[in-house]
């Protein structure tokens, strides 16, 4: 019997492990070593170059066009997405059953679509000539306000995240909408018997008790907004957009990697996006944890 | 994280109170309204606009087509290779996928269910992962695929998918394995069971709502998968779907064929809607479940 154990977990542990070590432990720990080297994918001639890559990266322009943007689409998406994202979860709690269900389907089907798809469905709706958003401006007849979405720098950006507030907020409808019909009927009715209206009990009954699904989607699309690469890289031109103005890490880190053959400072890219991340996650679960002591 | 303490279950839709019946406020209807619209028109405007004529796409943008133009699919699916980028996705994700299912069960059930030294250990190198950007693999990455010999081929996709894919169906399902009772996996140890028996004949099936869950969850997001592609598999003639669509869209030979792109694209969401018509609750209480683990 013991030695059956053994063997099955053996069995059960040991291919992917392998698995795991080769294609995620390794790359990930290989890249941080990189980000320290000059490495342009010789075998055995990187040099050790200390935090030179760090150092670069501070001056570098067009990187920190990427971190601005990046930082941008970080401050604006998470917040403008869960905004609706609640509203229309607690509005779908006055509809009646079957539209508000008929309101789910819809809402949350573009979160199955790759982002692929989404971009390019996009890049057809901003075409300048012939996209539905800018042929709907001149059929009501707001020819002024059409434009060329994706080629002027003040408005590329904009763009894109309005393709990304479009493509998540279903998914967090559905998520906010599900903690809030777990919330206690006799809840609601205690506020209404205390005359609250609508507005004062969301502040006030609903909010708070979902306070926990909006931190964990606050961290899902803040980490989405550290990437927005597939979006970027096939929505705008250049790609990168006019000026710069879409470029966001990812789509820097790839083209320093695989167009210009600069390892070693693209893992420093890297690395600069693995901290962003870590930030992110740490602040959002101390910012709970707080806000759990506060309630109790 | 453990923030619903039990699953939301999205049929129990008796809204808890209604609103105050006299003074009906015709605004959070027009809102909701609203926003299905901005969801379904862009993708509605796709599908008919892959039916038009490349002419009626460019002066007509909101009329339907006249006639209905099958043969724009047809183009798409073969001139345009979609095709065959179709039937790559289908290999390396059905591959990835089983492959995923069976090595995260595995380990998910070993370590949920067999106290030893390193279980913690073992678990959290893998749940550790979920936690890292891709994009900082991204170099080194390409390198052992190419050192391994792998680069644009089916078995590297496939192992490549499979590994990133393993470290959320182990977290998943892991505290789904702690929750079976073990009474019928004792039963069946003293009925003679070899290890592997009890897992694969008892524990498998009884885990099976847990396992279409992430089932489904593993295929959009390998369905979907762009970045590793990208970089792993620069042959055109392996292109996978996700891949070659954005390909077709940005190559100049295909910026004049708008219909056939809109067929392509058209093309690409078909597998995803059909499959969200027939399990569209799963699929969100699935997916909505996973995020808030």
């Amino acid at each position: 019997m013991r030695h059956g154990r053994w063997r099955f977990l053996l069995g059960a542990l040991v291919p992917a492990l392998v698995l795991h070590v080769v294609f995620v432990l390794s790359p990930y720990a290989q890249a941080f070593y990189l980000s320290l080297t000059d490495w342009t994918g010789v075998a055995g001639q990187a040099s050790f170059v200390g935090v030179d890559n760090y150092v670069r990266l501070g001056g570098d322009s067009l990187f920190l066009d990427a971190v601005r943007n990046n930082l941008v689409l970080l401050a604006v998406v998470p917040l403008v997405t869960i905004g609706i994202g609640l509203f229309l979860a607690s509005m779908l709690r006055h509809s009646p059953a079957r539209l508000g269900q008929g309101y789910r389907i819809v809402y949350f089907f573009p979160q199955l679509l790759s982002l692929v798809v989404i971009a390019v469905l996009w890049s057809f709706v901003y075409n300048p000539n012939t996209g539905l958003l800018n042929s709907g401006l001149r059929a009501i007849g707001l020819d002024g306000l059409t434009r060329s979405w994706l080629a002027e720098p003040a408005w590329a950006l904009v763009a894109v995240m309005a393709v990304l507030v479009w493509s998540s907020v279903g998914f967090y409808v559905v998520l906010f909408s599900a903690a809030i019909e777990g919330i206690p009927a006799e809840l609601f009715e205690a506020a209404k018997l205390d005359g609250a209206g609508r507005w004062a009990t969301f502040w006030k009954v609903t909010l708070p008790l979902v306070r926990e699904s909006v931190q964990v989607a606050f961290v899902y699309l803040g980490i989405a907004a550290l990437d927005a690469f597939a979006v970027v890289q096939i929505m705008t031109v250049g790609p990168g957009g006019p000026d710069g103005a879409t470029e966001v890490i990812g789509m820097s880190l790839y083209r320093t990697a695989f167009s210009y053959g600069k390892f070693g400072y693209a893992s420093a890219m890297g690395v600069a996006l693995f901290f962003a991340t870590l930030t992110l996650a740490v602040l959002a679960l101390r910012a709970g944890r707080k806000e759990r002591l506060e309630l109790a | 994280m453990t923030l619903l303490r039990e699953r939301p279950t999205l049929e129990t839709t008796t809204p808890p109170a209604r609103t105050n019946r006299k003074f009906p406020n015709p605004l959070p209807q027009l809102a909701m309204f609203c926003w299905a619209v901005v969801t379904a028109l862009p993708l509605l405007w796709a599908v008919v606009s892959s039916f038009k004529s490349d002419k009626e796409i460019l002066n007509e943008p909101w009329s339907p087509p006249s006639t209905l133009h099958f043969e724009n699919w047809e183009r798409a699916w073969t001139a345009a290779s979609i095709g065959r980028y179709f039937l790559n996705s289908l290999i390396v994700v059905g591959g990835a996928l089983i492959l995923t299912m069976l090595l995260g069960a595995l380990v998910a059930y070993a370590l949920a269910r067999y106290e030893f030294r390193g279980n913690r250990v073992i678990y959290y190198i893998f749940v550790a992962a979920m936690f890292f950007p891709v994009f900082l693999a991204l170099v080194p990455l390409f390198f052992v695929v190419q050192q391994l010999g792998l680069l644009g081929t089916y078995p590297g996709l496939i192992l490549v998918y499979t590994a990133y894919a393993v470290p959320f169906t182990v977290f998943f399902l892991h505290s789904f394995f702690r929750t079976l009772p073990s009474e019928i996996a004792e039963a069946a140890f003293l009925d003679g069971c070899s290890h592997g028996a009890v897992f694969f004949r008892v524990m498998l099936p009884l885990a099976r709502p847990g396992l279409f869950a992430v089932g489904i969850f593993n295929f959009l997001g390998l369905w979907n998968q762009y970045l590793l592609p990208l970089v792993l598999n620069p042959d055109p003639d392996r292109y996978v779907l996700a891949q070659g669509l954005a390909a077709l869209s940005v190559s100049q030979g295909y910026r004049s064929d708008w219909s056939g792109l809109f067929a392509g694209l058209t093309i690409a969401m078909l597998p995803v809607l059909i499959a969200y018509v027939a399990f569209q609750r799963h699929i969100r209480a699935g997916m909505t479940a996973g995020a808030v683990k």
